[in-house]
């Protein structure tokens, strides 16, 4: 039931001319506008149908639509950027506030050994070899040889 | 009464916590982006493997001479570049000014190159990388015309990054990507200078290992890619006759200079936090040789990489002719393959001379490829990134790269933050209890306010500018001036002595002759070589013009006259303190010789400062 074949031009790749008619109106040639339009819109049917590709099946006089890359409604580098970000300002904020707590208990600290200092003399004076403010803190041992008793000394 | 030990002067000074820190971060502070970009181009373009003659005798007698000056004279003098050249000898106070300068017009620009690599990283998470197809025009038939023209990766970097104006006049607006990615560098120069060296001694550990190990990755890749012999190749074949030219032996001497950071004052506060005894002649032949064997080693996958890619445009070339072919001649699939498309093209050539004519056939020249050489932004933003885009795995490829841009960047950005913030600690301007955290806070809030300027549409233009200009010929002449000031007007016989007493043993010939005459020599040859070129022909740059006949090719302008004064002003304020302050001082000095009741200060001696 072959009947519309022509060959014509032989070359050594797969090439061809068509024409499409209406049979349902007197088989006239449909023209050349819209077919090349029906071409346009369902080119990814008629690639899929030769299993071919843009590249390999070409259409003379008849450019491909290339179709848009996919964009995420965010952009992905704004995510990558907020996650960067939210980290340094961590890092940040963790470093400031240890600092401030150093410096708070250096502050203390020094505020501390400055009492001290103010309540005995001013430099580590030494007696013996035994610091006065050691002297001066401990309790001392009684000799109960000397402190025993009262009556042996004449009261005044 | 018993006498309390001997305990050694505290003076409150931070300290580095060991050895390996202190040299990995002035090892992180040298190998920059330059090892990466600038040297495998200069050896490329100077022949080769001959290129190494010249750059090694401008590293033995110019680059670790210097090196070594700037560690011992820190180490001895405790202090940062202008409390040390003070110290040293107040008419030579101009040249710690001088560096202090330099180091604050560096580190303005070269956080924006950071921004680049950091826009570049974040956009590396998209599949497929956004450099690596064009945007489609309105009706969708075909691609957007800039981008068609040049190629996705030039768009994506002139149109998409930098937004770029025709001229450097045009200022553009500002590019809010880019101002959140300036603002992102910024918190984390902030984040790791925060308190100076205790913290970027920490995160020095990172920036300046990690490089290492992705180079030694890209290695590994980039030597298992078609075409990377003929890359290899391309870069080491000495070419002995280009050492006749003097350019290539003042490039030699331009990069070993740059490439070392001398003269920026963040050696000599690095080595002002150590130890004073400590052998600082070996650190100095320490961090030379790994600056330069890291140069080397970076060459390796770079020109591996280019090869890779010269190879697959050579390629993509052959291919786009054989399909003009077999589409004009019917022929059938697969007759014409790259092995024979020569004698395939001789064939018809002779056969049908006006058809092959007609179809305008771009000829295909691998050594062509090879020949497009790029240096700088051109190579990490345009070339590099079209080879990642070939290599299957492409995006963690990319996000690999430009961490390591970034972490080399960051380790050199820490040396120049440090050059800047150490001398403002000591100045008594600052009072003492400012924290440490407010005054880097400060320092890193005004560069990046002053840095917005860069992220305007002619910022690229700018930073340019500030690179030849701020950042060059300053640093000879600090450099010239460093040296001749140690050697005669501190004097080498005193500053041997204090070598002596901080490494153990007296510097020997080398050191002598080299800080007494060559250095100082060769210095002047350098300056004077390049001032000459310089002024040889009008300055002019490469705008990226879409409205240009030659387009994609970029259309030659001259700056104007208000940019060059602006790149004069960059090249000479810098250097203006050197004589200022020695003439301010000689002023004071007739002013008070006058007056009978004046002492001289004491003579200075690095022993004294430390026993």
């Amino acid at each position: 039931r072959i009947s519309n074949v022509l060959l014509c031009n032989v070359t050594d790749r797969v090439s061809f001319w068509f024409v499409v008619t209406d049979s349902s109106q007197n088989v006239t040639t449909v023209p050349e506008s819209e077919v090349e339009a029906a071409i346009r819109m369902n080119r990814e049917r008629i690639n899929s149908a030769f299993l071919l590709s843009d590249k390999t099946l070409q259409f003379l006089k008849i450019t491909s639509t290339l179709s848009p890359p996919v964009e995420p409604s965010t952009p992905v580098w704004l995510i990558v950027f907020g996650v960067v970000i939210c980290l340094i300002v961590a890092g940040i904020v963790f470093l400031v506030v240890a600092g401030i707590q150093q410096r708070k208990k250096k502050n203390k600290e020094s505020t501390e050994r400055e009492n001290l200092e103010e309540k005995g003399e001013v430099t580590v004076t030494v007696e013996n070899g035994i610091p006065c403010e050691t002297l001066d803190l401990k309790a001392g041992h009684i000799n109960g040889v000397f402190a025993a008793d009262d009556e042996r000394f004449t009261s005044l | 009464l018993s006498v309390p030990p001997e305990i050694p002067k505290e003076d409150g000074r931070p300290k580095w916590d060991n050895k390996f820190q202190y040299i990995l971060s002035c090892i992180g502070f040298a190998v920059g982006l330059g090892n990466v970009w600038r040297f495998p181009y200069l050896c490329q373009i100077h022949g080769g493997g001959a290129f190494l003659i010249p750059y090694f005798i401008a590293l033995l007698f110019e680059g670790i001479p210097l090196l070594h000056l700037e560690l011992a004279l820190g180490q001895c003098l405790r202090k940062g570049s202008i409390g040390a050249w003070n110290t040293i000898s107040p008419y030579l106070g101009g040249v710690g000014i001088g560096s202090w300068m330099v180091s604050v017009l560096v580190s303005l620009y070269y956080n924006t190159v950071l921004t680049w690599v950091m826009w570049y990283f974040i956009n590396s998470f998209q599949e497929p990388l956004p450099w690596s197809v064009c945007p489609l025009n309105e009706n969708r038939t075909g691609f957007n015309e800039e981008c068609h023209e040049s190629t996705a990766v030039n768009y994506f970097w002139y149109r998409k990054t930098l937004n770029i104006t025709p001229d450097v006049t045009e200022s553009g607006t500002l590019q809010w990507w880019l101002i959140l990615c300036l603002a992102t560098c910024w918190a984390i120069v902030y984040l790791c200078t925060i308190r100076g060296i205790e913290t970027t001694g920490k995160a020095i550990y990172v920036t300046a290992i990690f490089p290492y190990l992705v180079l030694t990755i890209f290695l590994i890749h980039g030597l298992t890619l078609p075409g990377a012999m003929d890359g290899l190749a391309y870069l080491f074949t000495p070419n002995l006759n280009t050492l006749k030219n003097p350019r290539v032996w003042l490039d030699a001497a331009t990069q070993i200079f740059f490439s070392l950071s001398l003269a920026f004052g963040g050696l000599i506060a690095f080595s002002s936090y150590n130890p004073p005894k400590n052998d600082c002649e070996k650190d100095a032949v320490t961090v030379a040789i790994v600056n330069s064997m890291t140069s080397l080693y970076a060459s390796i996958p770079v020109f591996s990489v280019l090869g890779f890619k010269a190879t697959t445009g050579y390629w993509d070339c052959l291919d786009r002719n054989i399909i003009s072919i077999t589409n004009e001649f019917d022929l059938p699939e697969e007759s014409i393959m790259r092995q024979n498309y020569t004698a395939w093209i001789s064939f018809l050539n002779s056969s049908y001379p006006e058809k092959i004519a007609g179809l305008k056939l771009k000829s295909c020249d691998l050594q062509e490829f090879l020949d497009q050489s790029v240096s700088g932004t051109g190579l990490a933003f345009i070339i590099f990134t079209q080879a990642i885009i070939l290599m299957p795995g492409s995006q963690a490829w990319a996000i690999l790269f430009f961490i390591m841009l970034f972490s080399l960047g960051l380790s050199s950005m820490f040396g120049n933050i440090e050059g800047v913030f150490t001398p403002l600690l000591e100045l008594r301007i600052i009072s003492k209890s400012i924290p440490k955290e407010l005054l880097s806070g400060i320092i890193c809030l005004i560069c990046f306010l002053i840095a917005l300027c860069f992220t305007l549409g002619s910022g690229s233009y700018w930073i340019d500018i500030f690179d030849s200009y701020a950042g060059s010929l300053p640093l000879l002449v600090i450099a010239f001036f460093e040296v001749i000031g140690v050697a005669y007007v501190y004097k080498i016989k005193r500053f041997s002595k204090d070598v002596k007493w901080m490494t153990g043993r007296k510097p020997n010939l080398y050191w002598q002759i080299t800080w007494r005459f060559i250095s100082p020599l060769l210095l002047l040859i350098v300056f004077v070589a390049f001032v000459t070129l310089q002024i040889q022909k009008p300055p002019s740059y490469a705008a990226w013009n879409p409205k240009y006949e030659g387009f994609p090719m970029k259309e030659k302008k001259i700056y104007p006259l208000w940019v060059l004064a602006i790149c004069v002003l960059l090249a000479v304020l810098p250097c203006v303190f050197v004589p200022l302050v020695a003439l301010f001082h000689l002023i004071k000095r007739m002013c008070r010789s006058k007056d009978p009741s004046f002492v001289p200060p004491e003579v200075f001696s690095c022993q004294g400062a430390n026993s």
